[in-house]
């Protein structure tokens, strides 16, 4: 199999704060990656990184061969990469549908359109995108009215909109119901397994990681500690000592999985 | 050496006054959000308050300081008065609406200043005990001016104190770097706003009542002041006080020895150096990121296409509006043709602020420049009507492009300072280059062509362009263009994230908003025949900031109805004696009814009368 | 929200529908004179000038009108906006029936309606503004000045400024079109009287927003014998108190535009400076018969002594009525026929024409100093100067209006 994204060296401190150090991985196509770690870990300024947010002070990220670093978010985007946010990011002021008609019309390069009705396009599309979250009977809500699970929801249709080869999905399931996140991890599997698209995500909830990602890499402080699968990272004595008193908070969780 | 040294004090003792009415500008707004129009009346009242009190007191050193500080505290008091009344009713509507109320609290301070101190200046008596001048390395220095220099600093070092070693002052800076942690340690924020409030009046009074013995006490005090004022607090960095000091000093001393050079630049100085400032720093000098963000608020309600039955209704009204003529008065298309042109201008300000929210304090720059680009079409070029009338909307989308540019890298009360700055420019340039654009003498004779000259026809004229342009925006607010636009005011993230170029975007909707308004400009150049450089003025740019907030900002038919309101209740008010009082009182009735605007007044009205019909 | 639209639009549309109601409706007996002026804008000056107008009204309705008609004045604010004074001109002259338009301060408002009146064919007189363009580069077939212009009054100090030694001069005046003329004509005026003069230091400071220490201060640099002054109200108070703390105008001449007028030298006080060459109008003491009349019963009527604004507001109604009577119709071609060569035989401050050549009156103003008399500030050694005297020859005038 292929990598579809290959990361090196990967550094970035903000003032005195080495917030990534040396990150280095690849993720083969149609692989479901977790990312995981302890709070401020770093792995949003990963995937910041990635997506063009921020300049990295070393390192490079190829995206199929293509280089990503020095790019905006939106050209990156353009390359073929989604993304979900830790805390929302929606257009509140319009409904659900609207949302992801956004993304359909930047897809299909008619933002300067200034004539044509916005919300008469791609409504098909749009309402298929929905109904893969299963979020299909809340299409005309207004976006601000939405739980904060849906609004999750609703930005991996977001995402899912321009077919991304890659989706980078921070915390997707944060705010959810213990049922409604392993329901939205399997959908996202399922993607996965379709083809097409390969997946990061980060996630505090172990289940979830170890119910779903083929592969985990733990952050802490930065730098990478860990890599391996589910069973192997369970049993990583460094994985342990890390998340303090996590083993048995391991030992719970896998008795679940 | 002695000559720049005293040149330098005297831009110094400058400073210190402007840093006075600055410094209380900056903390209502660090801690309330807001944008405070009344600053200068509270500075003017200040000022005439002390006249009042210093004459009473006449002579007497203990009686001057006792009179100023006196003064200053009545003002706190008003301002407290205000704040309990008005503004405290209204933390929670939209960004930016307190700023209407302010308004109409200075129309009402105009005139009851007028009706208290009369009409003429008054020139209070020089500060007992510092009434000559000491020389200094040969060159005389007004002692006064070395007391007001000594004020300055210690005013701030006072206010420091206040903020470092005082509970309250750790709360306001606490509120003014993050106001809902404040919100959330349970503190009471009422009583924080309240305080704040009358301790930025009390600076604002006593910057006035100091003034005293430097200048006559007058009805302009006010508006010619506050221009300035939150220019310098924007250069220092909103919120931030000691900002303001090093920014009134800088404004004051560049200006003490800039008039040396080039006397005519005082004009436009102080907007100048703003621009520089904000093109290199966007939160000022000493301002953090974050702070040009007005208070959170309640995100908008999706945009709603009209149903059948109220289009047929619109088509029906417009159709009346468009046969009026037929049976009114002349007098009266000629204020139809008014509402138009201001309806047009607001509705391109609601593009950019509403649908784009980029809050411009300079609309006017676009709309003059339409109107001048007409004008001097027909005068240097000698263009007929129409073609002159589409050159006008070019020029100002050239005018757009050039200042947009700069003003989309900024974001809140930065960008609105700055495109305020850019029509402050293009204002003082026009009012300036008497040979080309004929100064403050304007350009006259820009008529209608003979067969449009006719009130009536000249109407249908205005009916094409306006309607058109309206209708146009409209059109645009509902494609994909204003979508997206709508998007990166709601989430730039996220516009981000899904492939969207988000500041040419946003470059090309302000693009868009100053070719309409240059279109409003052209029109009203041809149904006035004669433009000044009042169509570039700051007068204009808040008319039509008011016309849209007290529309309501949340609605797209909000510019539509504030237009019709202002211009319909100003032309009926003053024919009234003491009409800005009357105005003002409207305006504050207005705010306090309908805080989320009049179509959001409206709205609820229509909304009480179906429910208690069912 | 469909809600709101509907019924504002029909409300907007339903608006034109008064205009249906108020037609001309015109009493036989009267005469409509529209009048428009910046009364909040600058209320100091323009009280005053209301109040002339009104007195005059008063006396001439007293006296039995004009022909047996009475005069009425429908008078509004212009807002100081020249926009807003356009659309009420057309107000007063459609709906209210006026005859013709007076009044205005400003002088880009003045320009405005004068425009205006061109455009739409009706008679103004331009009262107060002092822009020389609106008589000469930009002036009209429809419209006629009554005060003494920018550069008449620049004139009458000229010719008072060459008396004195001062060779070199210094000028301050606020940075606008009335400041920029009125330098402009006094370095021409001074000039011609006197090739030997230089002019070594310009200061412009915005009008109303004057820097006044930083002002005074680079004037003394330029250590000029003289200063030439055209700031007024709150400026002038600023600059007269910054110059006097800098001993700026010790050993100095100063020549200063207007300031002799109440409306400028009143609000100074005790700190007014004397001995100033000025213009104004020395109101109390000008003796003449017509003149104490007309004070006399100003001071009956409104309790105070008249400003410059008062003598300007009465002398426009004099020359509207002398106009009015002359023409012996209120038709706009009889009227403008009546305004050319105008002689008004009787003002409170002597007989004055309207030039047929350039539609400017001769109405003088007072040249003389300021002084102090019973601690108050007046003018001193004053004379009348007669504004005919201060114009250039008619043939000079017409040659620099635009052809019509
Ligand atoms: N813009 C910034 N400026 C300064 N420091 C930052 C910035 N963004 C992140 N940091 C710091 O970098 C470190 C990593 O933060 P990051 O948000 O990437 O962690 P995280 O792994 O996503 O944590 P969490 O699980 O809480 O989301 C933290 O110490 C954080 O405080
Ligand atoms: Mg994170």
């Amino acid at each position: 199999m292929t990598n579809v994204l290959e990361v090196r060296n990967l550094s970035k401190s903000f003032g005195g704060v080495q917030a990534v150090k040396d990150v280095h991985f690849d993720l083969k196509e149609g692989e479901f990656l977790a990312l995981i770690g302890p709070n401020g870990a770093g792995k949003t300024t990963c995937f910041n990184m990635l997506n063009g947010y921020l300049k990295p002070n070393a390192g490079s990220v190829s995206l199929r061969g293509q280089a990503l670093i020095g790019h905006p978010p939106r050209k990156i985007w353009r390359m073929g990469v989604g993304r979900t946010f830790q805390i929302t990011a929606t257009f509140l002021s319009m409904t659900v549908v609207e949302n992801v008609q956004m993304a359909l019309i930047s897809h299909h390069r008619r933002v300067y359109d200034l004539f044509s009705r916005a919300t008469r396009l791609y409504v098909d599309e749009a309402m298929a995108l929905l109904e893969l979250v299963s979020m299909q009977d809340q299409a005309g809500r207004a976006c601000s009215e939405l739980a904060y699970g849906d609004l999750k929801r609703l930005e991996l249709a977001i995402a899912l909109a321009h077919e991304p080869a890659l989706l980078l999905m921070d915390e997707p399931t944060a705010g959810m119901a213990p049922s409604e996140r392993l329901a939205l991890m399997a959908l996202t599997a399922e993607i996965v397994a379709k083809g097409g698209v390969s997946v990061v995500f980060t996630e505090h909830d172990m289940d979830v990681v170890f119910a779903h990602a083929h592969r985990i890499l733990v952050l802490n402080r930065g730098e990478l500690i860990a890599e391996g699968t589910g069973s192997e990272i369970r049993t990583n004595p460094l994985v342990q000592e890390v998340y303090l008193g996590g083993g048995s908070v391991f030992e719970a969780e896998s008795a679940h999985a | 050496m002695g000559f720049y040294f005293a040149q330098l004090l005297t831009g110094l003792a400058n400073a210190s006054s402007l840093f006075l009415i600055a410094s209380g500008l900056s903390i209502i707004f660090g801690v309330t959000r807001i944008v405070n129009f009344a600053h200068g009346s509270f500075y003017m009242v200040g000022a005439y308050i002390a006249y009042t009190l210093v004459s009473l007191w006449s002579g007497s050193i203990f009686g001057f300081w006792v009179s100023v500080l006196l003064a200053a505290m009545v003002v706190g008091m008003i301002g407290l008065v205000i704040e309990l009344t008005i503004l405290r009713r209204i933390y929670h509507a939209p960004e930016l609406f307190q700023l209407v109320a302010t308004f109409g609290v200075v129309l009402i301070f105009q005139d009851a200043t007028l009706a208290i101190w009369g009409a003429e200046d008054l020139l209070g008596p020089r500060a007992p005990g510092l009434n000559s001048a000491v020389r200094i390395m040969g060159e005389p220095i007004p002692e006064y001016d070395l007391a007001l220099i000594a004020i300055g600093p210690v005013v701030l070092l006072a206010i420091w104190l206040l903020f470092h070693k005082t509970r309250w002052g750790v709360l306001v800076r606490a509120a003014t770097q993050d106001r809902e942690m404040v919100g959330a340690l349970g503190v009471n924020q009422a009583w924080l706003f309240s305080a704040a409030f009358v301790l930025g009046s009390f600076l604002a009074g006593l910057g006035g009542a100091l003034q005293i013995p430097r200048e006559a006490v007058s009805l302009q005090m006010d508006l010619s002041i506050i221009g300035e004022a939150f220019v310098v607090v924007v250069i220092g960095g909103m919120g931030s006080v000691s900002g303001a000091f090093v920014a009134a000093v800088l404004i004051s001393v560049l200006n003490a020895f800039a008039i040396l050079i080039f006397p005519q630049i005082s004009i436009v100085l102080p907007f100048v150096i703003m621009a520089i400032v904000l093109i290199f720093r966007p939160h000022g000098l000493f301002g953090k990121p974050g702070s040009e963000k007005g208070a959170p608020e309640e995100p908008d309600q999706p945009l709603a296409l009209m149903d059948q039955k109220s289009a047929m209704v619109l088509m029906a009204a417009l159709l009346v509006l468009a046969i009026s003529p037929v049976f009114t008065a002349d007098f009266t298309t000629v204020l139809m043709v008014d509402v138009m042109v201001a309806t047009l201008f607001a509705v391109s300000l609601h593009f950019m602020m509403g649908v784009g929210g980029m809050v411009s304090f300079g609309h006017a720059a676009y709309f003059g420049v339409g109107a001048y680009g007409a004008a001097m079409a027909v005068k240097f070029l000698g263009f007929g009507m129409i073609p002159a009338m589409i050159f006008g909307p070019v020029c100002a989308v050239l005018a757009a492009l050039f200042f947009g540019w700069f003003c989309v890298r900024l974001s809140g009360v930065y960008l609105a300072m700055l495109t305020l700055a850019a029509a402050q420019i293009l204002w003082g340039v026009t009012f300036q280059w008497q040979e080309f654009t004929g100064g403050d003498d304007g350009i006259l004779g820009v008529w209608p062509a003979k067969w449009a000259s006719a009130d009536k026809v000249y109407f249908y004229i205005a009916f094409v362009f306006c309607i058109g342009g309206i209708w146009a925006l409209r059109r645009a607010a509902f494609s994909p263009f204003g979508y997206i636009l709508r998007g990166i005011r709601d989430s730039q993230t996220r516009a981000e994230a899904i492939g969207i170029d988000t500041r040419f975007h946003q470059w090309m909707g302000f693009v868009l908003a100053g070719g309409f308004a240059g279109l409003a400009g052209v029109v009203f150049a041809f149904s006035k025949g004669s433009v000044f450089p009042d169509t570039l003025g700051i007068a204009l740019s808040i008319d039509g900031l008011i016309m849209v907030l007290l529309g309501g900002i949340h609605a797209l038919a909000g510019p539509i109805l504030g237009a019709g309101a202002f211009v319909l209740i100003e032309d009926w008010v003053t024919r009234l004696d003491y009409w800005r009082f009357i105005f003002g009182a409207i305006i504050l009735i207005v705010v306090l009814l309908a805080p989320d605007g009049i179509a959001g007044g409206i709205q609820r009205l229509l909304r009480g009368l179906k429910g208690g019909r069912a | 929200m469909n809600l709101i639209r509907r019924t504002v639009l029909g409300a907007l549309a339903a608006m034109p529908l008064t205009g249906l109601t108020t037609g001309i409706s015109l009493a036989q007996d009267t005469i409509v004179l529209g009048e428009v002026n910046s009364y909040t804008r600058l209320p100091a000056f323009t009280e005053p000038y209301k109040k002339g107008w009104q007195l005059a009204v008063e006396q001439i309705n007293a006296a039995g009108g004009i022909d047996g008609k009475q005069l009425e004045v429908i008078s509004r604010d212009d807002t100081g906006d020249p926009a807003t004074a356009i659309r009420i001109a057309e107000e007063l002259v459609s709906k209210d029936g006026a005859v013709l338009i007076f009044g205005t301060f400003l002088s880009n408002i003045g320009l405005a309606v004068s425009d205006f009146a061109k455009q739409k064919e009706v008679l103004f007189l331009a009262s107060e503004p002092l822009s020389d363009a609106i008589v000469w580069s930009k002036g009209n077939k429809y419209t006629y000045r009554l005060r003494p212009s920018t550069h008449m009054q620049a004139a009458m100090l000229a010719e008072q400024a060459a008396k004195l030694d001062a060779v070199k001069w210094a000028t301050v005046a606020p940075n606008y079109a009335y400041g920029q003329d009125a330098v402009k004509a006094f370095k021409a005026e001074l000039t011609k009287l006197r090739p030997d003069v230089e002019f070594v230091e310009e200061q412009w400071p915005p009008v109303f927003k004057i820097d006044a220490g930083s002002t005074v201060r680079a004037l003394e640099a330029a250590k000029p014998d003289a200063i030439y002054n055209v700031t007024f109200g709150g400026d002038l108070a600023k600059f007269v108190r910054e110059g006097s703390l800098r001993f700026l105008f010790e050993d100095r001449d100063v020549a200063s535009l207007l300031t002799g007028e109440p409306e400028y030298l009143d609000p100074l006080g005790a700190e007014a400076p004397t001995g100033w060459i000025v213009t104004g109008y020395p109101s109390t003491d000008i003796e003449t018969d017509e003149h104490k009349a007309f004070a006399d019963a100003y001071m009956e009527k409104f309790g105070e002594a008249p400003k410059t604004g008062s003598i300007v507001g009465y002398n426009s109604i004099l020359a509207i009525a002398a106009a009015l009577e002359k023409a012996g119709s209120t038709d706009t071609d009889a009227l403008l026929t009546a305004m050319e060569g105008l002689i008004v035989e009787s003002s409170p401050t002597g007989p004055f024409t309207f030039r047929a050549a350039d539609h400017q009156s001769t109405m003088g103003a007072y040249v003389g100093k300021t002084g102090m008399v019973d601690g108050k500030p007046s003018m001193v050694d004053w004379a009348y100067a007669d504004g005919a005297d201060y114009l250039p020859s008619e043939d000079d005038a017409a040659a620099l209006r635009p052809t019509e």
